[in-house]
Order: structure tokens, then C-alpha cells, then sequence
């Protein structure tokens, strides 16, 4: 009963978002202005019933309730709890739910706080929202069910694919989802803005929130995945130029030009058509990427389900949604009055230069993302990966970076490079420094020596727009883009570390042999046998030590599934202040005496941990930005609430005045 | 750089345009370089890549071909399709349902002499997770089968 409840729940859901849709629509014209006060609720419970058709999902992965063929093909009895829970999203139909799930709160979440913007204006938004999510609606229940039943019920589940049995796989999803479905709400206020013609700072001030909290989703969750890939796949790498990978790697690029545009837009005035374009083009990078994944064109672990059936649909979608809204854009850009001017050398200048090198990132990513496909409808099969990604980007990162450097600290409009120069000596010696030492050290390749030397660069200087003024009482937006423009710093030092430094070594060894990798001693101590919930593994005993220091033990594991069956590496690594020893285990193979060896995989990585932290510093700055804006928000509302009880107090003294007026 | 005011909307969109065309030429020119292709032993054997170019080499692992080198890890084995026989390198650790007869997908590059030296070998995963080129493989081996 439960998994038919869900459905009409959907079908609701779906009803309701189509009523959104003309509700808001009519509400733009002049007889229908009585539907606007319908569509805020309606918004609201929409979202309500998609997350409610969700939680009943997760309650029958819960309960392992096989009659439901979702649950059969990708759940187990056998499997943690916590797996089974995360299993909801770990297909096709459920991560398609989720989608729709995130979309309808978000536009619920906007109806329910965004009070800024005309009146219009909002309803154009949300009934753009709900246009969105009316053909996502569509597709789950023509196209992805997940619903559906299963009859005979089978005695158990196919399982979980092991890769993503993993506590990662619990968060990841979610957390990107989050943004890149939370760039829906962006896209949403572009097509608002067009149709009611509202492109203003007001315009960029009501947005830029959203975007900010899609943007710090993104970027948690392109860090986490990032870790996930560099531990759970074993080859220690930490990015692949997967297709998957890129298609959150494009949204973020789009969200992040997004957000500086959009301060632009809402401190100056300026960049008014640029930003509306982007608000467009950051959502529908989520949804080409989508289509990348699910249509099962690419080759990917998260490929759930080839199907050509849903890669026409999403097509369609596409073709639908981007369409429109760039044919939206065309028909009403000549309308959107040219913003503010500047001079080259201002801060918007610069951030014109890092939306120009982000855009032409974006660009270079869905090129070589893309071009697998083109060549394969001409006959000819081919795969792009970091050769061409890595070399060809950082041709445009490297000069963006760069003016990060200085950008930060250009006044707005007009600014001169002689005021600023002086305070570039440190940053440069930094860079100096940093380049020379990791040229003493050996570093020969280009690439890594800019990353060496312009990271530590970066970091310096993103605290230089703090000078002058007092640590504690320097707003928490400041703050907010200068851990931001650091992280970005470490991370790039992390980056270049692992292409500089890593050593590694593969070998076959006896047990008791011990082996060097870079400053660590390991020795193999034994190999056993262990069980898990739904696995057996050997296990590997690795006693290391650095440098001759104290002894620290790593238990790198080979695991074999039994649902579905399946062998799997789990790597084991050791972190200190200056880097990961990361291990493998690999098979046992007989030497020609007929001695047992074990291959092994063991890297050192300098400071390559500095990725990920560096992403989360990123995060963490997009967070106090956030904050700030979302403090400074409340206390505008509860200044309007204030004058607004004063008001009223006023007019009801007086009214009371010519009440006893009138008695006497 | 003095630009007169009143064209700074298109001298803006001059250079949005310059930058993206610029991207997309540097990208279609490092793509013809930089593009890994794909190869099946007969077109391997027909027309070798240039030996520094990373490539992928699909087919099956010959039977009987697979030998163990005396470090333990690197292995030796035949990629065929039926009508040509590349013999590969690989030094690392193999993926699970690496065998004999069965479909492999190698990245990496063919070394002057004639052997391909594989840095990653795409395996079968499970049931579900099958490399795209697999598939192919799928049709080989069924040619292959057909011919004993």
C-alpha cells in the first residue's frame, strides 16, 4: 500500500507544480492578479509532498521491502542500515526523486522567506520554478517510476554496488544535489527577472543568497567526491576528468563566475545582461551534466541505468528548458539597459577577467567532455582525459589566479596600479620564494612549479584586503572571500604537490619484508583472513615507520561481496602533518621458489591532504559570506517590522485622537 | 587603456567572445592531439599509433597467454580479436574479474617493440558495471567463438 501512496503523492506533487505554473503565470496578467495569493502555499505544499513521496522511499529501503523493484535491484536485507538508507539514491529513480525533491523544497523555501523583489516578479519566478519541475515530474513518473512493483516479490535484493557502499555515498549525493538543484532557484529568478523585466541590483542582492547556498553545497560536495574517488577507487588519484566529475566540476564553474557577477551587479550596477546569462547557463550545466550521467552515453560508475528511453527525454528536456530560456534571453536582452561603466583598471575589471577565464574553463571542459560524442556519431572512438583537461585549463586558470592576486584589492570604478603595487612586493617574494625552494628541491615540470609557487602567493595576498583595518571588526563578508580566495590557495598548493612529489612504489612482497617509500620504512607484518557484515576480505598488517620514528600500523584490505559478488580494494592510509601514506593490497602471487608474495601499492603524498582543505576553506568562507548576508537580511526585516508596529501605533493614536475629537 | 565610455558594453562582449573563441579553438586543436584513441588489435596491427600517443586497446585476453613476470607484478598477455594478437605489459594491480577469455580494455601506449604498455586495465566489474567499450568486446568474443 505504502509504494501506491508514494506514487499518488508524486502525481499530487506534479498537479500541484503544474497549478503553480498557471497560477503564476495568470497572476503576471491583468485579469488574473486574484491567483497571486495562491501561489506561495501552493509552492510550499508542493514541496512538502515530493520530500513526504521521498521519506516513504527511504522507509521501504528501510524495511527491505522487495515486492518494490527498486528495492530488489538495489537493496539487501543483508546490508547496514546505514547503506540501506543511502541506498535510496544509489539508482537511477531514486536519485531522480531526490532531484525533484531538493527542486520543490527550494522553490517552497523561496516562497516561503523571499519577500524582497516586486510582487511579479516572485510570481514569475516561481511559476519558472515550477515550469522546471513539472518536466522533472514528467520524467519520473513516464520515464523512472521508482515506485514500481515487483511481482513474484524475489527471496532477497540484488544489493549495492560495493564502490558505493561506503558512508561517503551517504552525504555525497545529497550534498551535490543540493547544489546543483539548488542552481534551479537561480535559473528560476533569471526567467523572472527577463519576463518582468526587474534586472537590478535589487535583482542580484535577492539572488545572490541562493546562489551562495547552492555554490557551498557544490563545492562540499566536488570536495568530498574528490576524497571518495582518491580513497575508495584505490589508484590514488584524486581527479579523473571523469565525465561525471565534470559535470559537477562545469555547474560549479558557472555558479562561481555567477557569484561575482552578481556582486558586481548588486554593488555597482553593472554586468546586468552577463549575470542574467549565467544565472541561465550554472543550472543548465546541471542539467546537461545529468544528462550526461543518466543517459548511460558516458562510461561511469554512476551510469546506473543504460536506458536510451530517459537519455531521450532528458534531451528533450534540455532542449526544452535551455532553449527557451536562451531564446527568453535574446527576445528580452536588447530590453536590459546597459549597468554602471568602469575603467579596466577597478575591481570590476578584474572580476570581468575571472568571469571571462572561469567561462572559458566551462567552455574547455564541455568541449572535451562532449567530443567523445561527436566523434563517435562520425565512426571513430576516442576517450579525453588529463592530457588534454589539465595542460589546456590551466591556461586560463594561471592568469586568473594571477589577478586573484591583486584583484581583491582594486577600488570599484576607477582604481590605479601605482596605489597598489607597493603592496604586491609580498605576495611576489612570496612566490619567489616558494618557486625557487621547489626548484632547489627538484621540481622540473612547469605546471607543478606554477602551482608551488603561485599557491602560497594566493594565500598571502587574500589577506591583504584586511590591512588597515581592525581583525575583529572587519565584516563578515570580507572574511568570508578571504578564507575563500586562501582555500583556493592551499588547494593549489595541495594540487601541485601531488604532481611534484608523489612517490610510489609497486612490488611484490613476503611476509616480514620490509620496503621504502619516500621517508617511510613499511614492513608487511601478515596477511589474514577477516569477515565483514556482507564481505570477507584479506586483510593486510602493515607496520610503518618515518623517517626511523615511532611505528603506526595500516590495515589495507582485499574485500570479496557476496551480493552482488564482487572484489574490491580498500585502501589504508596514514595522514601526518606533511602528507598520506597511502597502501593498496593487491593479489598473492607464487615467486618461482613457490614463495606466497603480496603485491602492494604504496605511495607517499607531500601534502596533498591540502586539496581537500583547501576546498573546505573555500566552503567555509562561502558559509560566513552567507551568513552575513542572511544576518544582514533579518535585521532589514526586523528594522521594516519595527517601523511598521511604529507606524501602525502612530495611526492608531491618531485615529484614537479623532475618536475622543468626535465624543467631545 | 582608454576606451571611450560609450562602447564599453561592446567592448565588454568583444572580449567575452575573443576569450570563448579562443577557448574553443585552443580546445578543438589540443583535442586532435591530446584525444585517446580507440583501437581493437586488427586496426593495432593495420595502422600502429605513434608510439608515444596514449591509446586504449581493446579485445580479449588470450587463452593460455597470460604469464606472471618473476617480480610479482607485472603481467604478460594477448589481446586479440580474432584476427590480430598484441601482446601487452602490465605492471600494477589487476582488477578482480581480470581472466583469461575474458574482455579487457587497455590504456596506455604501444612501446617500438610492438609490445603495448599498459598503465590501467578496464575490466569487467560486475554484472551491472560494464566499461561501454566491454560491450563491444562482447560482439568480439562471440566472433571469436564462432570461428573454433
Amino acid at each position: 500500500m505504502l509504494p501506491e501512496i508514494g506514487l499518488g503523492l508524486l502525481w499530487l506533487a506534479a498537479a500541484l507544480a503544474g497549478l503553480q505554473l498557471l497560477a503564476g503565470g495568470l497572476s503576471l496578467t491583468a485579469n488574473g492578479k486574484g491567483m497571486a495569493g495562491i501561489v506561495r502555499p501552493v509552492a510550499m505544499v508542493q514541496g512538502v509532498l515530493a520530500a513526504a513521496a521521498l521519506g516513504i522511499l527511504i522507509w521501504l529501503f528501510v524495511q527491505t521491502d522487495l515486492s518494490v523493484k527498486l528495492v530488489a535491484e538495489n537493496s539487501h536485507s543483508a546490508k547496514p542500515l546505514m547503506f540501506k538508507i543511502a541506498g535510496t539514491w544509489g539508482n537511477h529513480e531514486g536519485s531522480m526523486l531526490l532531484w525533484v525533491t531538493v527542486m520543490g523544497l527550494g522553490g517552497a523555501f523561496v516562497a516561503a522567506v523571499e519577500r524582497r523583489l516586486p510582487e511579479p516578479t516572485m510570481m514569475a519566478t516561481l511559476a519558472g520554478q515550477a515550469f522546471v519541475s513539472l518536466g522533472f515530474y514528467a520524467f519520473l513518473l513516464f520515464a523512472s517510476n521508482p515506485f514500481a512493483r515487483l511481482y513474484p516479490a524475489p527471496e532477497d535484493g540484488n544489493g549495492l554496488n560495493p564502490l558505493l557502499q561506503d558512508p561517503g555515498l551517504a552525504f555525497h549525493p545529497p550534498t551535490l544535489y543540493l547544489g546543483y538543484v539548488g542552481l534551479s532557484i537561480a535559473f528560476s529568478f533569471a526567467i523572472g527577472a527577463l519576463i518582468t523585466r526587474q534586472v537590478g541590483p535589487d535583482f542580484a542582492r535577492a539572488m545572490r543568497p541562493w546562489v551562495l547556498g547552492a555554490w557551498i553545497f557544490l563545492t562540499v560536495g566536488i570536495t568530498a567526491g574528490s576524497y571518495w574517488a582518491y580513497y575508495v577507487l584505490g589508484w590514488g588519484g584524486w581527479w579523473f576528468w571523469d565525465p561525471v566529475e565534470n559535470a559537477s566540476l562545469m555547474p560549479w564553474l558557472a555558479a562561481t563566475a555567477l557569484l561575482h557577477s552578481a556582486s558586481v551587479l548588486a554593488a555597482r550596477n553593472a554586468l546586468r545582461a552577463w549575470t542574467v546569462m549565467l544565472g541561465v547557463v550554472a543550472f543548465s550545466m546541471s542539467m546537461v551534466g545529468t544528462f550526461l550521467v543518466r543517459s548511460g552515453i558516458l562510461t561511469s560508475v554512476h551510469a546506473f541505468a543504460v536506458d536510451p528511453r530517459r537519455g531521450g527525454f532528458i534531451l528533450a528536456l534540455l532542449a526544452i528548458y535551455i532553449g527557451g530560456a536562451l531564446l527568453l534571453f535574446a527576445l528580452r536582452a536588447a530590453t536590459v539597459t546597459e549597468g554602471e561603466r568602469f575603467a579596466i583598471t577597478s575591481r570590476e575589471g578584474a572580476l570581468v577577467f575571472n568571469n571571462v577565464m572561469l567561462s572559458s574553463i566551462l567552455g574547455i571542459t564541455l568541449i572535451g567532455t562532449l567530443y567523445p560524442l561527436f566523434t563517435e556519431a562520425m565512426g571513430t572512438k576516442v576517450s579525453v582525459g588529463p592530457p588534454y583537461f589539465t595542460p589546456v585549463s590551466a591556461m586560463f586558470a594561471v592568469p586568473m589566479f594571477v589577478v586573484l592576486i591583486f584583484g581583491p584589492m582594486l577600488r570599484w570604478r576607477r582604481d590605479k596600479f601605482s596605489r597598489i603595487s607597493p603592496l604586491l612586493a609580498l605576495p611576489l617574494v612570496v612566490a619567489i620564494a616558494a618557486g625557487g625552494w621547489a626548484f632547489a628541491v627538484g621540481v622540473r615540470h612547469v605546471l607543478p612549479l606554477l602551482g608551488l609557487a603561485l599557491g602560497p602567493a594566493l594565500v598571502v595576498a587574500s589577506f591583504l584586503p584586511l590591512r588597515g583595518r581592525s581583525v575583529l571588526r572587519a565584516p563578515l563578508s570580507l572574511w568570508g572571500m578571504v578564507i575563500a580566495h586562501a582555500g583556493i590557495g592551499v588547494a593549489l598548493f595541495g594540487m601541485a604537490s601531488d604532481s611534484a612529489f608523489t612517490v610510489e612504489k609497486l612490488v611484490a612482497a613476503k611476509v616480514g619484508e620490509v620496503n621504502q617509500v619516500g621517508p617511510w620504512s613499511i614492513r608487511l607484518a601478515e596477511v589474514a583472513p577477516i569477515a565483514g557484515p556482507n564481505w570477507t576480505a584479506m586483510e593486510g598488517v602493515l607496520k610503518a615507520r618515518y623517517d626511523g620514528g615511532a611505528e603506526v600500523t595500516l590495515r589495507p584490505q582485499s574485500r570479496t561481496f557476496w551480493a552482488p559478488l564482487q572484489t574490491n580494494a580498500v585502501s589504508a592510509l596514514k595522514g601526518r602533518w606533511n602528507g598520506q601514506l597511502y597502501t593498496v593490497l593487491g593479489d598473492e602471487t607464487l615467486s618461482d621458489k613457490g614463495e606466497s608474495r603480496w603485491q602492494l601499492r604504496l605511495w607517499w603524498k607531500p601534502y596533498v591532504p591540502l586539496i581537500w582543505i583547501g576546498g573546505l576553506l573555500v566552503a567555509l568562507g562561502g558559509g560566513l559570506a552567507l551568513l552575513s548576508r542572511v544576518a544582514q537580511d533579518l535585521k532589514r526585516r526586523m528594522a521594516r517590522a519595527k517601523g511598521g508596529n511604529r507606524r501602525d501605533e502612530v495611526a492608531a493614536l491618531a485615529h484614537g485622537d479623532a475618536a475622543k475629537g468626535d465624543a467631545a | 587603456m582608454a576606451v571611450r565610455a560609450k562602447h564599453q558594453r561592446l567592448v565588454l562582449l568583444g572580449i567575452a567572445l575573443v576569450a570563448l573563441i579562443g577557448a574553443g579553438l585552443l580546445a578543438t586543436w589540443a583535442l586532435r592531439s591530446q584525444a585517446s584513441y580507440f583501437y581493437v588489435p586488427a586496426d593495432m596491427a593495420a595502422n600502429p599509433p605513434e608510439a608515444d600517443r596514449a591509446v586504449r586497446l581493446g579485445g580479449m585476453v588470450e587463452r593460455g597467454s597470460m604469464k606472471n613476470a618473476p617480480d610479482g607484478v607485472t603481467v604478460n598477455f594477448i589481446v586479440t580479436d580474432g584476427k590480430a594478437r598484441i601482446p601487452v605489459r602490465f605492471a600494477g594491480i589487476r582488477p578482480a574479474l581480470f581472466v583469461e577469455g575474458s574482455g579487457v580494455v587497455a590504456e596506455g601506449k604501444l612501446g617500438r617493440d610492438g609490445t603495448f604498455v599498459a598503465d590501467n586495465l578496464l575490466a569487467k566489474h560486475d554484472e551491472k558495471y560494464v566499461p561501454r567499450e566491454m560491450k563491444d568486446m562482447q560482439q568480439a568474443r562471440k566472433a571469436i567463438e564462432n570461428t573454433k
